[in-house]
């Protein structure tokens, strides 16, 4: 029998209690989501539900709020800033990593200072910006904020930099315009580097209850962080029960998404060079 | 009308000149290797001939037509990478397709899924697939084609390299030390294949490297390049046996030209009993003896020849190196002996060392080879002796 050497054992102890500490939140969220509106007020706390209540939870968290909606609004708002961000950033940080010209150190600079401003304080410019163009409430006003992405264009540029250039001058022999070298050489390379930052923008957007908050009123736009809201009834109390079902329901996603690919992200993110 | 020339270029990179007024002419169906150490600029070069870079001053003409405003995809040079350069993402024969796709198909055609309905493009890309085939089977690839970059081996890489710059028939071929990253027997058997191809095809070839040995075994004419200077441009044998300046006889030949200091004295030149009568006029003062390690000849008795004792001998199968010590200047000579002359030579064994007069060469103070009487004729005499 082989003994297991003791320091692996804290090591697996330490990971498994940081992991737990992670975790938790999201456990007593599943257990919420399954108790009675009484079994959640009781003074002692427990993780089985006493009557297990999960089916009217996520009935009334379906039929409370336009879940569809909401989802397919987050997938919409979601899908069009990744794509808007990488059709910008892919173009911008090739063109700062690979061509030389003159403003190619201002323009580092610029994307410096742009990674310092959070989106905080720009928000009420242009929540007033916004309201003058009548934009508000639209998914305009969700996407448009978040299409150039400073953090998309710092990271291709990273990623960009590591490609040879005796590819590029490959290319340009073979005839291909710059634009071609970015469509036929750089985004068909570009594909780890992309699902990476992939993962930080949806997540982000995905998540984002600050500027849906701000510029979206009407249920119609709400994304799914914003329709959560909706669960707040002023008058009859928190119904937390439902609101832990429907928080389940627009994490699961997210959930899935990364058990599915959890091994193509990890691959993303440690990800930086290309090899030929 | 050369097939290709180049006028004056001249190039700088933050006040540091790389290229000072270089001017070079490849004729038609010439493979020309441009040779030096590493940093000379024969790659700026190579990228400025090819439109990726541009020069400060100096002009470009191929098949006289001038290249300034000539865009690097329009001037139909092909080139083949250090890196081979070979598109990742692509399979052997999609990379090989490129140039031709990128030349024969129109924008719209390209287009994918739009591209594929387009009347016209499918004779056009069956036309590619077939000049594709032909090209792998002249370089022995065709079984790759569906293999991806990364699933090949770097000898199969650089052929691939090789048949994408050639499928397209360019004017000119430009190869940037593409033998460099195979191994030492790869390499040899390469060479053989790369001359055998440009016979075939006749592109005139600029070839750029670092290894003497290569640009001597392969080329018709060897350009010679150091810090940023075309030093000589001629053929390979005329390189070897007549170099132009004290660089080009340092850098060509393995091992070493042995450089001795000498004296010019009255159109003269004399080193330990050597005496060089000089064809031009040379102010008196210190010059450089140059003589290949094949013509110094040691004479184990000590009876004739300079003093001198043997450092080191280094056995390297058909031949034999000795470095000696002379007695008198301290200078370290190199003698290139067959192995029967070296039978009775043992490290630290005094030695007489016998340079021969007539195939010393002689380089002024600046390094520019001086003519000597009994020098002249050595050009016409074969590479051996």
């Amino acid at each position: 029998m082989t003994s297991i050497p003791a320091g692996r054992i804290i090591r697996f102890a330490l990971l498994s209690l940081g992991a737990l500490m992670i975790l938790a939140p999201y456990i007593f969220m599943i257990s919420t989501a399954g108790k009675t509106q009484s079994d959640i007020f009781t003074s002692s706390l427990s993780l089985i539900p006493e009557h297990f209540y999960f089916a009217e939870n996520f009935a009334k968290a379906l039929s409370k709020v336009p879940m569809a909606t909401l989802l397919w609004n987050g997938v919409l708002v979601c899908g069009m800033i990744f794509f808007f961000q990488v059709l910008v950033a892919i173009p911008c940080a090739y063109a700062m990593a690979k061509l030389k010209f003159r403003a190619a150190r201002l323009m580092m600079v610029l994307v410096m200072l742009g990674l310092l401003v959070p989106i905080h304080a720009t928000a009420l410019p242009l929540y007033v910006a916004f309201d003058r163009m009548s934009l508000l409430n639209s998914y305009t006003s969700l996407v448009a904020p978040f299409t150039i992405s400073v953090f998309a264009i710092f990271m291709f540029l990273q990623f960009f930099r590591a490609m040879p250039d005796d590819l590029i001058h490959a290319a340009r022999l073979d005839g291909m315009s710059e634009l071609g070298i970015v469509a036929r050489v750089i985004v068909p390379n570009a594909w780890p580097a992309v699902t990476a930052f992939a993962i930080f923008s949806v997540v982000a957007h995905w998540n984002d209850l600050y500027w849906p908050l701000i510029v979206v009123s009407k249920q119609a736009y709400a994304t799914p962080p914003l329709g959560l809201m909706y669960f707040r009834a002023a008058e009859a109390g928190d119904d937390y029960g439902a609101l832990m079902a429907a928080t389940l329901i627009i994490t699961l996603p997210l959930v899935v998404a990364f058990l599915f690919a959890q091994k193509r992200f990890v691959e993303g993110i440690t990800m930086t060079g290309l090899k030929g | 009308m050369s097939a290709l020339s180049l006028r004056g270029l001249n190039k700088s990179f933050g006040g540091n000149a790389v290229l000072n007024g270089v001017s070079l002419d490849v004729e038609a169906g010439e493979f020309i290797a441009l040779v030096g150490p590493s940093g000379c600029g024969k790659s700026t070069l190579l990228r400025i001939l090819a439109g990726l870079d541009h020069a400060d001053s100096g002009e470009i003409f191929v098949g006289g037509r001038d290249m300034s405003a000539v865009a690097a995809a329009d001037r139909n040079i092909a080139m083949v990478f250090q890196s081979y350069a070979l598109y990742p993402h692509l399979t052997a024969g999609q990379n090989i397709a490129v140039p031709l796709a990128m030349k024969r198909l129109s924008r719209t055609q390209r287009l994918p899924l739009v591209g594929s309905i387009l009347p016209g493009q499918k004779e056009i890309r069956t036309g590619i697939l077939r000049d594709v085939r032909e090209m792998a089977t002249v370089l022995k690839i065709d079984h790759l084609l569906d293999r991806k970059p990364g699933q090949m081996s770097g000898g199969q890489r650089q052929r691939v390299a090789l048949a994408r710059a050639m499928v397209r028939h360019p004017s000119i071929f430009l190869m940037d030390e593409p033998l460099s990253n195979l191994d030492a027997n790869l390499r040899v058997h390469a060479r053989g294949e790369i001359v055998e191809l440009h016979r075939r095809a006749g592109v005139p070839t600029l070839y750029v490297t670092h290894d003497q040995a290569e640009a001597l075994s392969m080329a018709d004419r060897v350009a010679v390049m150091i810090g940023g200077n075309l030093l000589q441009l001629a053929p390979p044998e005329a390189i070897y046996n007549d170099p132009a300046h004290i660089e080009v006889a340092r850098f060509v030949g393995q091992p070493r030209i042995n450089i001795i200091p000498a004296l010019a004295e009255d159109g003269r030149v004399s080193f330990e009993g050597i005496r060089l009568a000089l064809l031009e006029k040379v102010a008196n003062g210190q010059v450089s003896l140059g003589i290949r390690p094949e013509f110094v000849k040691l004479s184990p008795s000590g009876r004739s020849g300079l003093g001198g004792r043997i450092d080191r001998l280094e056995f390297l199968g058909s031949e034999v190196v000795a470095h000696c010590r002379l007695d008198a200047t301290g200078d370290i000579v190199i003698a290139k002996l067959a192995p029967h002359e070296a039978r009775d030579l043992i490290a630290g064994m005094p030695v007489g060392v016998l340079l021969l007069p007539e195939r010393a060469m002689v380089f002024g103070p600046e390094g520019r080879r001086l003519r000597t009487a009994s020098a002249a004729p050595a050009r016409q005499e074969p590479a051996y002796v």
